[in-house]
């Protein structure tokens, strides 16, 4: 059960990324990112993240994609034109990234023994278990991303304003 | 049926250079941005899976920080974008290449 | 008892800082008495040491060695003290500089009176004496090499005394520079006898060469060659005469003194202080006394058409150097510094002579312009007349005695020398026609001076006069030398030189000797009477017969006015091709290539550099993620294959490493 689920999701996360990168017009990409992101969710909530499932919904796929939808709409340059930038991009680029790829894989794959498994029936980390954490262990980090968000709407707002403003 | 931890690390790695190719190829300017998202949730995954594996709330606390840092910055990152739309009117990114306006 | 040595050389040379340092300040009178001073005090104690060291006062043993200042170099095999030696040969040789240069030295004041630079030119006068004396006093090659070299700088700076005036300049640098080449040669031979000997001594060699005595030929004739062409350069013999005949255009009295009775000679006394090296090898001895004949009768040739009398004395001094050259090639050592001793005062004397003249005329030196002098300056008249009668080789003058003593010994010395006997002979007709020539043109007839070029001197106003006592005192002295300077003979000078330079033959020994020499003796003065006569009748008096000779054989006569146009053949061969080579590696290849070429390197490189650089800053975003992932994946490759060298605490030791990246989490 959990394996069908997760190939199931998993599948969903890489469509979709796949889709971004071969969509020509933004909105469509923006779309595809709300896939990955619901599918993350229920990914999460296989690892028994239960609380971090329901962030993902509400905070990225609800609030910060709806955001980027609300900015490719209002500016709405429409589909991408084929400009050639960098041929460097290509050359160097891609190599890298297979190479990061690879890398990273390798460490893993090496690494399959010592790591463990997932199963359903694993724990679930409670929202009391996180909050206890949280409030109690990192309440410092947690004012102060408060006040970074504060500082983001600040300057969000300054950014954005039309000009002659006062 | 088990599904072993490294298969949940495999997908973060590969969204992770899913993201780093929409980076590289994109020339939509919020396109660009989305597949910096995209990296930071490949991120998350593997952070949750790792949680998961030594059964360390820590992990999960450090997800929900990514993600309200992600939150700030997309907001400010489109409001930047906005104004460089304003500016040049258009959002190629091999067009955006100078400081002068 | 000390003799001393050291002053000889310190005297003149504290003249030369005196007059060099404080005379541009001091009062001329100041200067003259600075300059003569010091001299004379030199030749005084010349005159003592000679009194004190004359072989037969038992006083000394000869050669006097003085070790003045201790050891010069020691280095390894090489070892040179600083230290004169005196012997008959050197003592000769100091009584002629530093008398006949005092004489010059009073001659000048009279001649320099109304120079610019009057304090200059007696400082390097002196300095010339220092050095000539350390060349002659010096007890090993390198000592003297350090004296030869001085001479040729003195040299140089004497010819330009008149420094504005480009000829005179030119003809300093073509003297140095051509001295130098024959420099090259003298190196070569103290290399070779540093190889040979293991010291430059005189005393060692000699010693080294008594202890060998089978060694003939090979090494030997090397050393001796290469030091033949220091001579050469030195002694203005073929092919490096070339310097003397421009050394002219400096003041008169100075071409007396080191073009005619000292520096020049100074190859001479090289050749016969080497003596023991030639004896050894009759092919190098053979080669001087080609060089020698044949520089002799080449001057001669050239002398008969020159104008300038300066110049006629300058290839007479040639020609006569070639004469000594001849003399020391066969082996008669003592005939040859005999002819070296009288051609000294001759010569200088016609040399001061022709300055009174040239002097007297307010700066004329073109014989053709001359004429009817002889009653105007009558005693430079008779004194120039013992000067002529001298070099043309008339009894009992002193050049009677010397050449005869060397036309004999080349006789005596096989078939090779009876040739260059003709070829000396014929050169003594010539010389006798030229020195009359000159006599002639100079002194008889009517005054061509009415086509005189009226510039340069403060004289000019003034009609032919004579010169003053100061300027005519040596010349007396000298005429009176010339004139009985040869009645020492030939076999008492041979003698006092033979501890030096090796037995001399005495023509009384040989069988037929005698006549021989007495044969010889008439011949040659018959044809000195022949030279006379022919230039009596064709400058005797006034007549057209040298123009007309001159036009009917245009070539020979081109050939010789021009100097066989040795001088342009060694401009565009030697020194065209030199100049241009050096221009060539100099400009294009030092200057260019080198300089030009790593400045211009240095910054090609930086502007590449950045050209290269510049393409990174490209604003474009794609490529700085592209870099930044490229970046990433090198250091991520880094890490895996080399640990914890490049990412700290990363060990790809698969167990440890998720252990180890996450430790805050835990």
């Amino acid at each position: 059960m959990h394996l069908v689920l997760f190939l199931i999701f998993a599948g969903f996360c890489l469509a979709g990324a796949v889709n971004l990168l071969l969509q020509t017009h933004p909105i469509n990409s923006a779309l595809s990112l709300i896939v990955v992101m619901s599918s993350l969710a229920v990914l999460y909530l296989l690892l028994g993240a239960e609380f971090l499932a329901i962030a993902q919904i509400i905070v990225y796929a609800g609030a910060v994609m709806v955001l980027f939808t609300f900015v490719v709409m209002l500016l709405n340059v429409g589909v991408e034109e084929k400009t050639h930038g960098s041929k460097i991009a290509k050359i160097i680029g891609f190599p890298a990234a297979v190479v990061v790829l690879g890398v990273i894989a390798t460490v893993i794959l090496e690494a399959q023994k010592s790591l463990g498994r997932v199963a359903l029936d694993d724990g679930i980390t409670t929202t009391q278990d996180l909050s206890r954490v949280l409030f109690r262990d990192m309440l410092l980090p947690f004012e102060l991303t408060s006040v970074l968000i504060l500082i983001a709407i600040l300057g969000a707002v300054a950014l954005a304003r039309k000009e002659g403003h006062s | 049926m088990h599904v072993p931890n490294s298969w949940y690390l495999i997908l973060s790695a590969l969204l992770f250079t899913l993201g780093v190719f929409g980076f590289l190829i994109k020339r939509n300017l919020i396109t660009v941005f989305m597949s910096i998202e995209l990296m930071l949730n490949a991120v998350n995954l593997s952070f949750v899976t790792f949680a998961h594996e030594w059964h360390a709330v820590k992990g999960q606390i450090f997800v929900f920080f990514v993600m309200v840092v992600a939150a700030a910055e997309a907001a400010v990152g489109l409001a930047i974008i906005i104004a460089i739309f304003r500016a040049r009117n258009t959002l190629n990114v091999d067009q955006i290449d100078l400081m002068k306006l | 008892m000390n003799l001393y040595l050291w002053l000889i050389p310190v005297l003149p040379f504290v003249g030369f800082l005196i007059n060099g340092l404080l005379g541009r300040r001091l009062p001329k009178a100041l200067v003259s008495t600075v300059a003569l001073a010091f001299p004379l005090a030199a030749f005084g104690v010349v005159i003592r040491a000679a009194m004190l060291a004359w072989p037969g006062n038992g006083n000394f043993t000869l050669p006097y060695v003085e070790n003045f200042a201790g050891s010069w170099i020691n280095a390894g095999p090489l070892h040179v003290d600083f230290s004169f030696a005196l012997d008959q040969l050197t003592l000769v040789m100091l009584l002629i500089i530093t008398g006949v240069g005092f004489l010059i030295h009073v001659y000048s004041v009279g001649y320099m009176a109304h120079e610019e630079g009057y304090w200059r030119y007696f400082a390097y006068l002196n300095l010339f004496l220092f050095f000539m004396t350390v060349l002659v006093l010096a007890e090993n090659y390198l000592l003297m090499f350090v004296g030869w070299e001085g001479v040729g700088l003195a040299s140089y700076l004497l010819i330009g005394f008149y420094f504005d005036k480009k000829s005179a300049a030119d003809a300093g640098k073509k003297a140095f520079v051509v001295n130098r080449i024959g420099d090259v040669g003298f190196l070569l031979g103290m290399f070779l006898l540093l190889s040979q000997f293991g010291s430059l001594s005189f005393g060692k060699i000699g010693d080294a060469l008594a202890l060998n005595s089978g060694q003939h030929g090979g090494m030997l004739t090397a050393i001796a060659l290469c030091l033949v062409v220091g001579a050469c350069g030195k002694s203005a013999q073929i092919p490096l005469y070339i310097w003397l005949p421009d050394a002219m255009e400096g003041p008169t009295p100075v071409s007396a003194l080191i073009h005619a009775a000292t520096m020049v000679t100074a190859g001479v006394y090289m050749i016969a202080r080497t003596h023991g090296i030639f004896d050894r090898s009759p092919f190098a001895l053979a080669v001087v006394a080609i060089i020698g004949a044949a520089t002799a009768f080449f001057a001669a040739t050239i002398g008969l058409v020159q104008t300038d009398i300066k110049r006629v004395l300058a290839y007479s001094t040639i020609s006569q150097l070639g004469y000594m050259f001849l003399g020391c090639g066969v082996a008669a050592y003592s005939a040859a510094v005999f002819h070296l001793m009288t051609h000294a005062f001759f010569k200088a004397l016609l040399f001061l002579a022709a300055g009174s003249v040239i002097h007297g005329l307010g700066g004329e030196q073109n014989m053709l312009k001359m004429g009817g002098l002889r009653k105007k300056l009558p005693i430079t008249f008779w004194t120039m007349t013992a000067g002529v009668f001298a070099i043309a080789g008339f009894f009992p003058f002193a050049g009677f005695f010397s050449k005869d003593a060397i036309l004999y010994e080349a006789f005596q010395h096989g078939t090779l020398g009876k040739g260059l006997y003709f070829v000396g002979l014929v050169t003594a007709l010539l010389t006798s026609f030229y020195m009359f020539r000159l006599w002639y043109l100079t002194f008889f007839g009517e005054s061509r001076a009415a086509a005189r070029n009226s510039e340069s001197t403060p004289h000019t106003s003034h009609s032919p006069h004579e010169s003053p006592w100061i300027m005519l005192f040596p010349l007396v002295i000298l005429a009176l030398l010339s004139a009985a300077g040869g009645w020492i003979g030939i076999e008492r000078f041979g003698n006092f030189l033979s501890p030096v330079v090796g037995p001399v033959i005495d023509p009384t020994l040989e069988s037929g000797g005698k006549t021989l020499d007495i044969t010889l003796s008439i011949v040659a003065v018959c044809v000195a009477l022949l030279g006379w006569f022919l230039a009596h009748i064709f400058y005797g008096s006034k007549n057209k017969r040298a123009e007309n000779l001159a036009a009917s054989t245009p070539g020979v006569y081109s050939l010789l006015m021009h100097k066989y146009w040795i001088d342009e053949i060694y401009h565009n061969a030697i020194v065209q091709p030199l100049v241009l080579g050096s221009r060539y590696i100099l400009g294009w290849i030092g200057e260019g290539a080198i300089i030009r070429g790593s400045a211009w390197l240095l910054a090609g490189i930086t502007t590449l550099l950045g050209e290269f650089l510049r393409r990174w800053q490209s604003g474009n975003l794609r490529s700085y993620s592209a870099w930044l992932a490229a970046g990433a994946a090198v250091l991520l490759l880094a890490g895996l294959f080399l640990g914890s060298r490049v990412i700290p605490g990363f060990d790809p030791d698969p167990g440890q490493v998720l252990h180890m990246t996450l430790p805050a989490v835990r």
